[in-house]
């Protein structure tokens, strides 16, 4: 196995046991932890598809931002883990057994895909994930929707602020 | 690497989600099992992004290919951050009300 492979395959391993952390654990303080690491794992991913600008927005914004408002938010309730109502074991027996049968299905469904057969990406190379490219692309190409983006943020806060102010 | 891989990984990130969202009641865990699966969908979008831009750069080394996809994903995190401030919002304003996150109290909106 290559590098890559190994970092690929531990890097998986990595998110896919702190995403089912998040589930598992029942103080929601340790679920926003393991979930940080899960992002962190998603930004080393990009690191390894050399999309360095996303791996950096994606610490900065989501395990950065949201995951500080998230924290702050439950801080702030003080929810304790032992008050949490859990649902009926039939409930949560049934919710797994829907998300296990919709992963089982879509991946049937993309093993017999013939388009995605030996298909391959392309690792640690090219410049696409750079950020002169990306910035060019996206102040030349899709500079409205980037305006368009700050009017959605404003609208946003001013939506948080009403609703947190009644 | 191949893409199956990555289809694999994102598909059981974003199973995990799933299962959170049936089966947590706590509104704040539901909320963050959503970003759960935004994040697979956003790393799938680069991996395929990846994809055509290797075979579009063994036609034609300067090809920019692929990069159309890198900007959605900075807009689909442009959106989620905005998402997430307005739905603690709402999960505050609802904790004030009831003194819970459960979200089987938010059933009495169909009366």
């Amino acid at each position: 196995m290559s590098t890559l492979e190994i970092l690929f395959f531990a890097l998986s391993a990595f998110a896919i046991v702190s995403a089912i952390m998040v589930l598992v654990s029942k103080n929601p303080i340790h679920s926003v932890l393991w979930l940080i690491l899960v992002f962190f794992a998603i930004s080393g991913h990009y690191i390894l598809l050399n999309a360095q600008f996303l791996a950096i927005v994606n610490i900065i914004v989501y395990a950065g931002a949201i995951m500080v408002l998230f924290l702050f938010v439950i801080m702030l309730m003080n929810v304790k883990s032992d008050n949490e109502p859990q649902k009926k074991l039939l409930t949560k027996f049934v919710g797994v057994l829907s998300g296990g049968s919709l992963l089982i299905l879509l991946i049937a469904l993309v093993k017999q895909t013939a388009q995605l057969q030996g298909k391959q990406v392309l690792m640690k190379e090219g410049t696409i994930g750079l950020i002169h490219p990306l910035g060019k692309a996206l102040f030349n190409d899709y500079v409205l929707p980037f305006e368009i983006s700050s009017v959605l943020f404003l609208s946003a806060m001013v939506g948080a602020v009403i609703i947190g102010k009644k | 690497m191949p893409i199956q891989y990555y289809i694999f990984f994102c598909l059981t990130l974003f199973s995990i989600g799933v299962v959170g969202v049936l089966t947590r009641r706590n509104a704040i865990i539901v909320f963050m099992c959503i970003e759960l699966m935004l994040n697979a969908v956003n790393l799938l979008l680069v991996a395929f992004s990846k994809m055509h831009s290797g075979a579009a750069l063994a036609a034609s080394p300067t090809s920019t290919a692929g990069i159309d996809a890198q900007i959605f994903v900075f807009f689909i995190m442009v959106v989620a951050a905005a998402e997430v401030s307005v739905g603690l919002a709402i999960i505050v304003m609802m904790y004030r009300n009831t003194h819970s996150t459960d979200i089987n109290f938010l059933n009495r909106l169909k009366n």
